[in-house]
């Protein structure tokens, strides 16, 4: 656990604590009334609508200030550490693309070695965990090293100009992936990371979305309390790669989710112990249309869309069965709702 | 304390007695002997400190680096395959100026498969920016491995102290470990005054346009000059502290008029002192050791060289296409010496190949033949007639 006294002063250090109100609360902006602690600061040069960046800057609010980050090479990184700048407000390191789940642990080991409980905090894109750094990944996880890892995911090599990664969701174009007159985009499926994950029986790994931001901050408190290796996936939309419009960043991942195309989901000890439920599922052309990436799954007249349309459909509706997702009553819209979801998935014996 | 120790265990004795607080490594023949030690004293809590059985070379570098970034005293050991693993965190760590401490057991590299010595591993990273120290014997990788963790820490560059695999690693010899008393008077408390720390958050590792980079390389290379000298006072120090040095940069034996100079590195120098003893017939050599291969010793150099018309330079590696790596750089770094002697670059003892004494002999004789093979030992008669 967190060193109590060290953790209040640093909140109190970096303004994490509300101070005592010295002026009247209706001349204060909204950010003004709810101090944060802000571990990533604005002003960094991430793209307009980077789901990225929303999702650091909300695990940096839940998890610091008394962590240190190992971040490893891609947007996240250039965006926010160009010489001599740097948008972070915590202890952060970048080294390679491939390591930094064990750069973290050294980090840990050294925490250990000198009797400090900072916790340690390593993060990676879907390059960085699903292909490049997985093997440092498996090993962080089976030596049981006491780090959150955050793989913020927006399904493929962003920062060198969107490449097919193995978290590219299937017939999904990329530069690497694109459609033509023999192809339709990816041809190979999403790697299932999480079962992964799972079977290294860990704490605690799940995954989130920044479409629920209330949802993502409460797994990053929990994992925060676990004294062990625990996991989150974030899925995070990129506008660029993804070819849609930079307003529609939540929309679109929220979609992801109303679909079951991302399940959001809780595994401890590689058992799932909670769901979020869909109570209005939706197909999956709700998701697909709002994104370039897809434009050619939607096309009329084209058999081979219809094909892929129905195999990603088929890949949801997989979820859903697995999970458990489908639910009742009015879905949850942003964090509205979102807390009364009760911990227990149906594996677990939730009630029906 | 003197005792009978194989050059590996006396290695983790020493790491032990350096009290490290992080440990990260992965075996790898001829290292293994090394890690193994270390994970014997943990496990009778011999030595208290955080060892991480990492699943690669890869990530035992890795640790490493995030272990000392976050101000903690780390050590790794690997050879061969491992460096080459290695290779990318290697370049990073330098880059970030990560103070650490690693022994290569020096392994030649594959293809084809050998777990014997040479020097090809090290080489392989010469331009990484580490510091590299070679070891002779025993006692010099031990006292040069202690004093490894006094130089990062005041150079702030990473330090690989080289011994050459099996022939040291796996060798018993008389090791004189010093107390621990000695060791905590030399080697002051680490400190990282960048280290990863919430109340002084800093950003380490950042991106850097061409605004910058060439700084970034001229300081390293600074820094990598600056380290000649505290190398030299480092060994200084140790010969005070224990009354033994290792030969600072590099060392000039045998006889101070003779006309040929030898120069080598690692457990060749040994070698070649038994043949200069054994068959004086074969005329006399000033005999080079050199110490510190990274940052190079020019001007040391220039000044052991002065004098000799023949200079024969010894590699355990070579550069296929051009030649002998340190036959190659001495030839730069003398060739606008006046006097400068005639360089004979040979490789030696390649994937194990054993050197035995009378290539003293054989190397000054070789001066005579100017179509000597680059390298030396090869037998033509184990080859096709067009690969001879």
């Amino acid at each position: 656990m967190q060193d109590q006294a060290r953790l209040a002063e640093l909140r109190q250090k970096f303004g994490r604590e509300p101070a005592a109100p010295s002026e009247p609360t209706a001349e204060r902006t909204p950010r003004e009334a709810q101090p944060r602690f802000r571990g990533l600061e604005s002003g960094h040069r991430a793209c307009q609508g980077c789901g990225e960046a929303l999702a650091a800057r909300l695990v940096m609010e839940s998890a610091g200030p008394d962590v240190m980050v190992a971040n490893a090479t891609g947007c996240l990184e250039v965006f926010t550490t160009p010489w001599p700048q740097s948008a972070w407000r915590v202890p952060w390191i970048h080294s390679l693309f491939e390591n930094s789940a064990a750069v973290a642990s050294g980090m840990e080991a050294a925490m250990k070695a000198k009797g400090q409980n900072t916790k340690v905090l390593a993060f990676g894109g879907d390059g960085g965990t699903y292909d490049i750094g997985f093997q440092a990944l498996s090993g962080m996880l089976e030596r049981y090293h006491n780090i959150l890892y955050v793989c913020y995911d927006n399904e493929a090599y962003m920062n060198t100009g969107i490449q097919r990664s193995s978290s590219t969701p299937h017939a999904a174009t990329t530069t690497t992936s694109p459609a033509g007159k023999e192809r339709m985009g990816k041809r190979h499926l999403k790697k299932d990371l999480l079962s992964i994950i799972a079977a290294h029986h860990i704490p605690y790994a799940a995954s989130a979305s920044v479409a629920y931001p209330q949802d993502l901050q409460r797994k990053v408190r929990y994992a925060m309390g676990i004294d062990g290796p625990t996991f989150l996936v974030v899925h995070s939309p990129c506008p660029l790669g993804w070819r849609h419009a930079s307003a529609l960043t939540i929309e679109v991942a929220r979609k992801a989710v109303e679909c079951g195309l991302f399940p959001l989901v809780e595994l401890e000890r590689g058992a799932v112990t909670n769901i979020m439920p869909i109570r209005q599922v939706r197909p999956v052309t709700d998701y697909l249309k709002l994104q370039g990436r897809f434009a050619h799954l939607t096309r009329d007249g084209d058999p081979r869309a219809q094909e892929e349309r129905d195999h990603l459909q088929a890949l949801a509706d997989y979820n859903i069965n697995v999970f458990g997702l489908a639910g009742d009553g009015d879905d949850p819209v942003d964090t509205s709702g979102i807390t009364t979801v009760g911990r227990g998935g149906p594996l677990a014996g939730r009630p029906q | 304390m003197r005792e009978a120790l194989e050059g590996s265990q006396a290695i983790a004795r020493a790491v032990s007695l350096c009290k490290p607080d992080v440990v990260a490594a992965y075996p790898i023949t001829p290292q293994t002997h090394i890690v193994e030690n270390i994970s014997k004293l943990v496990a009778e809590g011999d030595l208290h400190t955080e060892f991480v059985s990492v699943e690669s070379e890869f990530s035992a570098a890795s640790v490493v680096l995030g272990a000392a970034a976050a101000g903690a005293r780390a050590y790794t050991a690997t050879a061969s395959q491992g460096v080459l693993l290695m290779a990318e965190v290697l370049f990073n760590i330098a880059g970030m100026r990560i103070p650490l401490v690693m022994t290569v057991a020096n392994r030649a590299v594959s293809a084809p498969l050998s777990i014997w010595n040479d020097h090809g591993d090290s080489m392989a990273v010469r331009d990484s920016g580490w510091i590299q120290l070679h070891a002779a014997d025993n006692q010099e990788a031990v006292d040069t491995t202690i004093q490894a963790f006094r130089i990062t820490q005041e150079t702030e560059l990473p330090v690989m102290v080289c011994m050459d695999g099996f022939i040291l690693t796996h060798t018993l010899e008389v090791i004189d470990l010093p107390e621990q008393s000695v060791i905590d008077d030399f080697l002051p408390a680490f400190e990282f005054n960048r280290r990863l720390d919430p109340a002084d958050p800093k950003s380490l590792g950042t991106l850097v346009d061409p605004g910058y980079f060439a700084e970034v390389r001229h300081s390293h290379h600074a820094a990598m000059q600056k380290a000649l000298s505290v190398i030299k006072d480092t060994d200084s120090a140790w010969e005070t502290a224990t009354g033994r040095a290792c030969g600072g940069l590099l060392t000039v034996e045998g006889d101070p008029g003779a006309a040929v100079g030898i120069v080598a590195m690692g457990s060749t120098v040994g070698t070649l002192r038994a043949g200069m003893a054994h068959t004086p017939e074969a005329g006399p050599a000033k005999l080079i050791k050199l110490r510190a291969f990274r940052p190079f010793p020019t001007q040391a150099l220039i000044e052991a060289t002065q004098g000799l018309d023949h200079l024969i330079v010894i590699d355990r590696a070579i550069s296929p296409g051009l030649g002998g790596i340190l036959g190659t750089e001495i030839a730069a770094i003398l060739a606008d010496v006046p006097n400068a002697p005639k360089i004979h670059n040979h490789a030696l003892g390649l994937g194990g190949r054993d050197i035995p004494e009378t290539i003293y002999a054989d190397l000054i004789e070789a001066i005579k033949d100017p179509d000597a093979p680059l390298i030396f030992d090869a037998d033509m008669a184990k080859l096709a007639p067009e690969d001879r």
